[in-house]
């Protein structure tokens, strides 16, 4: 009987430039349904801040509730974890990263926590331009209590009871860049050649990144007839392009055909690499991510990859100017300034 | 790459790195697991079958399984496989009653076996429940051969050896004990359909050219002679100044042996750099440990005596020097080094010898002196004469000369029922899934981080006094039982079916070893470079899949696999499947494997 993951790892796996094994970036062993799409997300998360050379302890991991937000506990058991109340997930993260900008922020929430319940706090987050990344993990259902449909179930998409969703479902991508979001990208839990440069371009990104991942529920919504299973969203989906991410250390070595390639410089140098582009198309233009996605619903495509992305981005703590130092590092000086500065204060006001 | 063709029963087989490194492809882990149900007697018996000396080997086997097993490439040590072999034995119940039983129905065959030693008992107990007439022949007064003549008691007991031995003649051999075949062409003439040579290598390599061999031959003796003089009881005694000669583990039998007959100051002495000792490492641990030092790159040059009594030796000192993989021994230029000593045993190796087959039979010799054989046959240039054990390919060890032994048996049974000695029988093989529910398994598949047990052992104290007493006292039932926990279960295959994979990753993401990838295919090299882990170890295979419906394909190297089982409990729609696969060499006859009851 195996509830517990066997310690031994491969003997040859190399370590990373800040000296962590693949390994130290795992959590435990997952207590979701066997071939759930959420564990290869959490396989993806440990990949890419392996490769990115994150220390764990500079992660900090929040969710909601949920199977996608139990996943927190499946990877980077060594960073720092908040798992919240029902759709509460950004308010936690804003306070968070308020108090420290110096941790990195990685919400993990699912279709009915984001999209039900957690709706009016996702939306602010986004208008807020908060410094995190967002991942949904959306399988359109709750897979939790047996597979109802969820508010990101297509219309017409058909559960495993047979019934047949008559609601039109939310498309999160949609709504984030009609928010004004900052970094907005769609993947699939079963690609993660695509999926791991997203989750590391969105790390390296200043501000709200969204990564509406697709995740088949093998147990509720993997039947034929629903939209969100294995088989529909590989015959369906539309790859907007090769994506590939280069750190701002490494050099690019890569070359590529001009003309359909866009390189995108992201906040922390790290360039982020579109190839194959269909039609000209820019990511750094919003209105026509607004009309590519339309189109691809119009043509009952799932359009992945990264739709949208702002490199100027400024985040919640430039736009309203608060100090640079985490709250825990400030000492009582800087907290009580004294008399004389709040005399300065006053005479302003007089 | 193609996909791996699982029907191919050499796959699976070489994936149980122990089974498939073993001559008679012992199934190991099926007998640790029965060891670990505490059923000893059925872990004999699986051992019984492929190995014939379950005790024996358990002790004294060279283990060429050990290095091979899995477990040696995902931590430090192997698991301790020679040893959990003598705990079933030590704690087997009744196992003769699970034998053939006798009286067997005659076949109207008659084969005559020289020797008496492991490969010929092989070949006895194969070929005895076929009906065949079995008559042995062998010098000494019981059977055994060099595991009686050349094995010291403190190391094999004499009850373990006659037991097993036992359970072979008591199956209706004609024995001819004390009885030196002097004329094959004699044998010949007897009437034998079939005549089976292993009479091992009985002739100890000697010194005869090196100054002073000849002056103090009372002191000077061949190693594998005195033994046997030692195990006959014809010596009892020797001087307190013993010089061995040789690196092999006869030089550590005989120096081990010294100790116990008197020996004060036994040295060891060899030709060349330690590290390139013939000798198993645990044997020069255990001379080391009984306070014989070991002297390397000390090169003989003479023997000294005085009145036809030995004084002692010289020896040039040298070092080895390599160049293109060739090892020279170059003198250092120091002075050679004289070592007193009462006594030399001379262990240097052993040749094979056969002065009693005539040159005018037919049977050709190759320029080594040995039979000229087919290597899968056994059977000489003469079809009548099959050979095995150290007589047939030169000195090996036990194992090889039962695996050998098996193969002759193989043979003989053709060769006497006049069908093609080529068209050998399939091995037994047999898969069958351990699912029991989501998280259950037949097998135990959890992986314990245990490092390995210690063998104990009884105090040198007692053990020098008495060469008759064992040193090693083998695994109490509870070691033996953490000990057998630590095998990975090799043999509980991961089987993988293409058309139910869904591919999503969950096998890829949980694998602890990061043994699975799925990716486009290629070429071998190109794959292994492409894999989520790095994948040197071209030994072992890569298991490729057919393509998936995304164009890839399935792909896992099997180097590391710690076969917990976790991909297929993790896998949702069974596409991963642990199977257990049971292999089993067929013997002589085809008789019905014991693992088709256990």
């Amino acid at each position: 009987m195996t509830y517990i993951k066997p310690k031994f790892r491969h003997p040859e796996m190399p370590k990373n430039r800040v000296g962590y094994a693949k390994s130290d970036y795992e959590g435990v062993i997952s207590t979701l349904c066997a071939g759930c799409g959420h564990d290869s997300i959490s396989g993806s998360i440990v990949q890419a801040c392996y490769e990115m050379d994150i220390e764990p302890h500079r992660v900090a991991k929040l969710s909601g509730i949920g199977c996608s937000s139990k996943t927190p506990n499946y990877f980077l058991n060594n960073s720092h974890g908040f798992n919240s109340v029902h759709g509460r997930m950004p308010s936690v993260a804003t306070g968070a990263n308020m108090a420290n900008r110096d941790l990195i922020y990685l919400g993990v929430s699912g279709d009915g926590d984001t999209a039900s319940i957690g709706m009016g706090q996702f939306v602010h987050a986004i208008r807020r331009n908060l410094n995190m990344l967002y991942i949904v993990m959306n399988n359109g259902c709750y897979g939790l209590t047996k597979g109802q449909d969820s508010a990101t179930a297509d219309a017409g998409s058909v559960s495993k009871s047979g019934s047949v969703n008559p609601f039109e479902g939310i498309d999160l991508v949609g709504m984030a860049l009609e928010l004004g979001a900052t970094f907005v990208a769609r993947s699939f839990s079963g690609d993660k050649t695509q999926l791991v440069p997203l989750i590391k371009a969105a790390l390296s990104h200043n501000g709200f990144a969204l990564i509406d991942v697709l995740s088949p529920c093998v147990t509720f919504n993997n039947n034929p007839g629903s939209t969100k299973s294995y088989d529909y969203v590989r015959d369906h989906i539309e790859a907007l392009a090769q994506i590939g991410y280069v750190p701002e250390k490494e050099e690019i070595t890569v070359s590529y055909e001009e003309g359909s390639t866009v390189g995108v410089e992201l906040h922390d140098g790290s360039v982020v690499h579109l190839q194959k582009l269909a039609d000209g198309w820019d990511p750094r233009d919003r209105q026509a991510a607004m009309r590519r996605l339309q189109q691809a619903k119009a043509d009952g495509e799932i359009l992945t990859g990264l739709v949208y992305v702002n490199p100027e981005s400024k985040d919640l703590h430039e736009v309203i100017k608060s100090d640079l130092r985490p709250l825990n590092s400030l000492k009582e000086e800087d907290l009580c300034p004294g008399a004389s500065t709040l005399e300065i204060l006053n005479e302003e006001f007089r | 790459m193609k996909p791996t063709d699982i029907q191919n029963p050499e796959y699976f087989h070489k994936v149980v790195d122990c089974q498939y490194a073993c001559p008679a492809h012992t199934p190991v882990p099926e007998y640790i697991r029965l060891i670990a149900a505490e059923r000893y007697t059925e872990a004999y018996m699986v051992n019984w079958e492929s190995n014939v000396f379950p005790g024996v080997l358990g002790r004294t086997c060279d283990r060429p399984c050990e290095p091979a097993c899995r477990r040696g490439r995902v931590e430090e040590e192997p698991v301790a496989i020679c040893r959990l072999k003598r705990v079933a034995a030590d704690n087997k119940g009744d196992v003769k009653s699970m034998m053939p039983q006798g009286p067997f129905a005659p076949n109207g065959k008659k084969i005559a076996l020289i020797g008496g030693g492991p490969a010929a008992l092989t070949v006895a107990r194969d070929l005895t429940p076929l009906g065949y007439e079995v008559h042995l022949y062998d010098d000494q007064n019981k059977g055994g051969g060099m595991m009686r003549s050349q094995i010291p008691s403190f190391r094999l007991p004499d009850s373990v050896l006659s037991e097993e031995v036992g359970f072979i003649l008591d199956l209706g051999i004609h024995t001819h004990f004390n009885t030196r075949v002097e004329s094959l062409k004699d044998i010949l003439s007897q009437g034998y359909d079939a005549v089976f040579v292993g009479t091992g290598a009985p002739k100890g390599k000697d010194l005869a050219d090196l100054p002073g061999r000849w002056d103090a031959q009372a002191n000077i003796h061949i190693g594998i002679e005195w033994l046997a003089n030692v195990a006959f009881e014809h010596t009892s005694k020797i001087g307190k100044k013993v010089i061995v000669l040789g690196g092999g583990n006869t030089a550590m039998d005989c120096c081990r042996t010294s100790r116990r007959l008197g020996g004060e100051d036994v040295k060891v002495v060899v030709r060349s750099p330690r590290k390139e000792m013939k000798a198993s490492p645990w044997e020069i641990e255990d001379a080391l440990h009984e306070d014989i030092p070991i002297l390397e790159n000390h090169v003989p040059k003479s023997f000294v005596s005085e009145n036809g009594v030995l004084k002692g030796m010289y020896f040039e000192k040298v070092e080895a020097i390599y160049d293109n993989g060739k090892r020279k021994l170059v003198p250092t230029g120091e002075p050679d080094i004289f070592i007193e000593a009462d006594d030399v045993l001379v262990a240097i190796g052993q040749e094979n010898s056969f002065p009693w087959i005539e040159r005018d039979l037919g049977l050709e010799f190759n320029k080594w002196g040995l039979p000229v054989l087919d290597e899968k046959t056994f059977q000489s240039t003469l079809p009548k004469v099959f050979f095995g054990g150290d007589a047939a390919l030169g000195p090996k060890n036990v194992i090889t000369a039962v695996a050998q032994g098996h193969q002759a048996a193989v043979s003989i049974d053709l060769y006497c029922n006049q069908q093609s000695l080529y068209e050998r029988p399939s091995p037994y093989t047999n898969l069958i899934s351990q699912k029991m529910g989501i998280h259950e398994w037949i097998y135990d598949s959890d992986v314990t981080t245990d490092i390995r047990y210690k063998v104990p052992h009884a105090d040198k104290s007692l053990t020098l006094k008495d060469r008759k007493k064992e040193v090693e006292l083998g695994f109490s039932q509870d070691t033996g039982f953490k000990e057998a926990q630590r095998c990975l279960n090799c043999d509980v295959q991961t089987v993988f079916t293409e058309d139910k994979c869904i591919e999503c990753d969950a096998c890829a993401d949980i694998c602890p070893t990061t043994c699975i990838t799925f990716t486009i295919n290629g070429e071998e090299d190109d794959l292994r470079s492409r894999l989520n882990a790095p994948a040197h170890n071209v030994e072992q295979e890569l298991y490729v899949s057919d393509t998936l419906k995304t164009g890839r394909v399935m792909i896992k190297d099997e180097n590391v696999c710690l076969h917990c089982g976790l991909c297929a409990e993790r896998c949702p729609t069974s596409a991963w499947d642990m199977q257990k696969y049971l292999y089993s060499v067929t013997k002589a006859g085809c008789q019905s494997s014991i693992l088709e009851t256990i």
